[in-house]
């Protein structure tokens, strides 16, 4: 009979922290999909179609620029509601017969994406381009919002 | 037929400029393939398509617009766009044809005449 109590050579001292290293693997494991390195592939695993909007500030314009490729005019919705600026839209998948599908990345479906923008605007001046798949909103500002400068007399 | 979506992987590249990898789809039609690609930014003179060795490599160039004022809220990324495919043997290179509306690359992609199925009339 042995007398020392035999250790398996890699438990752990309390089981229960090993299960919280097998968790950590997990969680690593999913920093390694490739949906993780992709380019900005992340967001559409989780909440669809979020495209990349980014909001420039001048000294009397907000402008917001967002990332559209492939869409139709028509099918771009933009409004202004209480300081927020929303676009939205959808983009349809024209399928034909016969057409087999290899690869889809792309996405097909419907967008919205909302931004407070900084400082009140003039709702009846807003204007907005779309080219070469980019959505440029320019927002003219508000009079009480545009910096002012005042004389000393 | 395994065709066209074979992809070389990430880390064959060793390349000094930066690139973001572009979503893209693939259909097949009848007698050839739809490759579509989202460049969003990029103009037909930003485009840049090559076929070496089976692999079409599409680059995208951006000209982004000038916008004045201070970014204040950034999601964009300032890299140009990359693809590479590696592109099956049926596929007839010389014939590939490619235009780019609204920031999307359509390029049509037609089988060889030797490997489409052909009807032979009996005389």
């Amino acid at each position: 009979m042995n007398l020392i109590r035999y250790h398996a050579p890699n438990s752990a001292p309390w089981p229960a922290l090993d299960r919280w290293s097998n968790l950590r693997d997990e969680l690593n494991s999913l920093f390694d999909m490739p949906y993780w390195s992709g380019s900005g592939r992340t967001s559409q695993l989780f909440t669809g179609w979020s495209p990349a909007l980014d909001l420039y500030e001048s000294g009397d314009h907000c402008v917001a620029v967002v990332e559209l490729p492939g869409m139709r005019k028509e099918d771009i919705d933009i409004s202004l509601h209480d300081g927020t600026l929303t676009i939205s839209g959808e983009r349809k998948h024209e399928s034909n017969n016969g057409e087999t599908a290899q690869r889809t990345e792309r996405y097909v479906g419907t967008f919205r994406r909302s931004i407070a923008l900084p400082t009140r605007v003039d709702a009846n001046k807003v204007n907005a381009t779309y080219q070469d798949g980019i959505l440029k909103v320019t927002l003219p500002k508000a009079e009480e919002a545009k910096p002012k400068q005042i004389q000393v007399r | 037929m395994n065709t066209l979506t074979r992809e070389p992987r990430e880390s064959d590249r060793s390349q000094a400029e930066q690139f973001i990898t572009p979503p893209a789809s693939v259909t097949e039609i009848g007698d050839g393939y739809v490759l579509e690609i989202e460049m969003p930014g990029v103009k037909k003179d930003g485009l840049e398509i090559s076929v070496e060795d089976n692999e079409l490599t599409i680059i995208g160039r951006r000209s982004l617009p000038v916008v004045e004022g201070t970014l204040i809220h950034r999601e964009s990324r300032p890299e140009n766009f990359r693809r590479v495919f590696e592109i099956d043997p049926s596929i007839d290179a010389g014939k590939i044809g490619a235009k780019i509306d609204q920031g999307l690359v359509t390029l049509s992609l037609p089988k060889a005449d030797h490997v489409k199925p052909r009807k032979i009339t009996v005389s």
